[in-house]
């Protein structure tokens, strides 16, 4: 039952990501992220972190897919994407051999059964308490630090987020140029 | 029986679709999501290995690393969006201002 999820969440994951790298598109680049996040926390459910599954298709695919979404307003998506694709023999070379040497470092344990799996050493096991409940307390607990400087990190970003594209809102930055806006900002500032 | 080896596999494979799409592709919006691949990626590599060491701290960096990439994407859509009302376009190559 395990093998049978396992395998189908890793088909649709795999052919979800290789339609965003290789569509022509970006909205069905987008659409195919969003499903490939919502099949990932499938497998985050099957290893037994549910919290972690829900943050996954909230935050993912609520949040930071609707971020896309919302910021591919202002690209002109229905086009295609024109892209100077080089067909670098030496490039292609490149990243197929990166790809072939990635998958080969992780799964020499396959054939040599060195890693062994040590259990005994831990200090953090999930004991009693079910997933959410542990997760809370090791979050509020030994992690407390980093879950704070997350949260400043965030409270930067979206700060950072919303003086980047609201500036000058009113005055349409696609159609002037550089030049344009600034003398418009000296106007501006003559006016008053 | 699906072993830890499993899910690396997998993530190895998740991460080198990503890896392939940030060397190829030229459009920064694509690039983002080429990112947010090798990220997620990561994160099932991180939640495997927590489970079979039946450890949570894998979990918890797979959390942060979540939020790492909330930031990431706000920060980065606000510079994009900025890039395309200055040049009109998200072409990588219209970034090089160096002729070389």
């Amino acid at each position: 039952m395990e093998a049978i999820a396992f395998y189908l969440f890793s088909v649709i994951t795999i052919g979800m990501f290789a339609i965003v790298v290789f569509s022509k598109n970006a909205l069905y680049a987008m659409s195919a992220l969003a499903g490939g996040m919502i099949a990932i926390s499938g497998f985050f459910f099957m290893l037994d972190a549910d919290f972690l599954g829900a943050v996954q298709i909230i935050v993912y695919t609520g949040a930071v897919m609707a971020l896309y979404a919302f910021g591919m307003m202002f690209f002109d998506t229905t086009k295609d994407v024109k892209e100077n694709i080089k067909e670098d023999k030496i490039v292609n070379a490149l990243w197929i051999s990166a790809v072939v040497i990635l998958i080969v470092i992780v799964s020499v344990p396959f054939v040599s059964d060195h890693i062994m799996l040590d259990a005994s050493t831990s200090d953090y096991k999930v004991i009693g308490a079910n997933n959410p409940q542990a997760v809370g307390i090791f979050l509020f607990t030994k992690y407390l630090v980093q879950f704070e400087l997350a949260a400043v990190m965030l409270l930067v970003a979206m700060i950072a987020g919303i003086i980047l594209v609201s500036k000058k809102m009113d005055i349409s930055l696609t159609t002037t140029v550089e030049e344009k806006i600034e003398k418009e900002e000296f106007d501006i500032k003559d006016a008053k | 029986m699906i072993t830890l080896t499993h899910y690396l596999v997998l993530s190895a494979i998740l991460f080198s679709i990503g890896l392939a799409g940030v060397i190829r592709r030229k459009n920064l919006l694509l690039l983002f999501f080429s990112t947010e691949i090798m990220l997620n990626a990561a994160n099932i590599g991180f939640a495997a290995i927590g489970k079979f060491y039946g450890d949570l701290t894998g979990q918890m960096v797979a959390f942060f690393i979540i939020a790492v990439a909330a930031s990431e994407v706000a920060v980065g859509l606000g510079l994009l969006v900025l890039w395309y009302k200055r040049t009109g376009t998200i072409d990588l190559e219209s970034m090089q201002e160096m002729k070389g």
